[in-house]
């Protein structure tokens, strides 16, 4: 099945990032196909690569950036959020990009299901 | 449909307006801090108690567990994430934020 994944927090800031990651581990290792994940409002943040969290915590930014590279998830920063945050091509994370709201649209008539997590 | 829930009952409507729209028989799934709904002895127990009558209630177990919650209020069903896919399969997702 296709799923479609909204992430609308930015990391650490209380816990949709981490159930976005982890509902989207569960959902490949179950062999579903994750279409997208699209990271609008301050869930953008999710994806800048100026962030150094200590060493004892998870890397959340590192998480997302192996799943864009390893696993080929296409991972999409809204454009017009991410400007607004200072986060721009030359600053995101490997395996990530910056594009705009249709990216949304699009991955919502493609796949089965959207899942938002905020 | 099923309905996710993400925010705690004592700080957010989200809950409340969740269990308001959800028709009858559709299963609602409380994650984050949306589980301290599931927990007994709170003045929201009354609340779910009404919602379990008409809605399948399921509580993610890691989150339930995060937040020390031992006994759940009967007819919560703990599950996993890989329960949490298993019901994104069978149903179109609404999600409470």
């Amino acid at each position: 099945m296709k799923f479609a994944i909204q992430v609308l927090e930015g990391p650490y800031t209380h816990q949709a990032s981490d159930s976005a990651y982890s509902f989207v581990k569960a959902a490949l290792d179950k062999g579903h196909e994750i279409v997208r994940i699209f990271f609008y409002h301050d869930g953008v943040i999710n994806v800048t690569d100026k962030a150094d969290p200590p060493q004892d915590d998870r890397n959340i930014y590192n998480q997302w950036a192996e799943l864009g590279k390893e696993k080929k998830i296409d991972i999409v920063a809204c454009i017009a959020a991410s400007k607004r945050r200072g986060i721009v091509d030359s600053n995101i994370v490997e395996g990530t990009r910056i594009s705009g709201l249709g990216q949304l649209t699009d991955m919502a008539i493609e796949a089965d299901r959207l899942v938002t997590f905020g | 449909m099923l309905h996710t829930v993400s925010k705690s009952p004592f700080s957010h409507s989200a809950l409340d307006e969740c269990a308001k729209f959800a028709t009858k028989g559709s299963p609602i799934l409380l994650i984050e801090d949306g589980v301290l709904a599931a927990k007994p002895g709170t003045k929201y127990e009354e609340k779910l108690k009404a919602v379990i009558e008409k809605n399948s209630v399921y509580a993610l177990l890691p989150d339930i567990k995060a937040r020390g919650i031992g006994k759940l209020i009967d007819g919560v069903k703990p599950i996993g994430y890989d329960g949490f896919v298993e019901l994104v399969e069978q149903h179109k997702v609404v999600s409470w934020v």
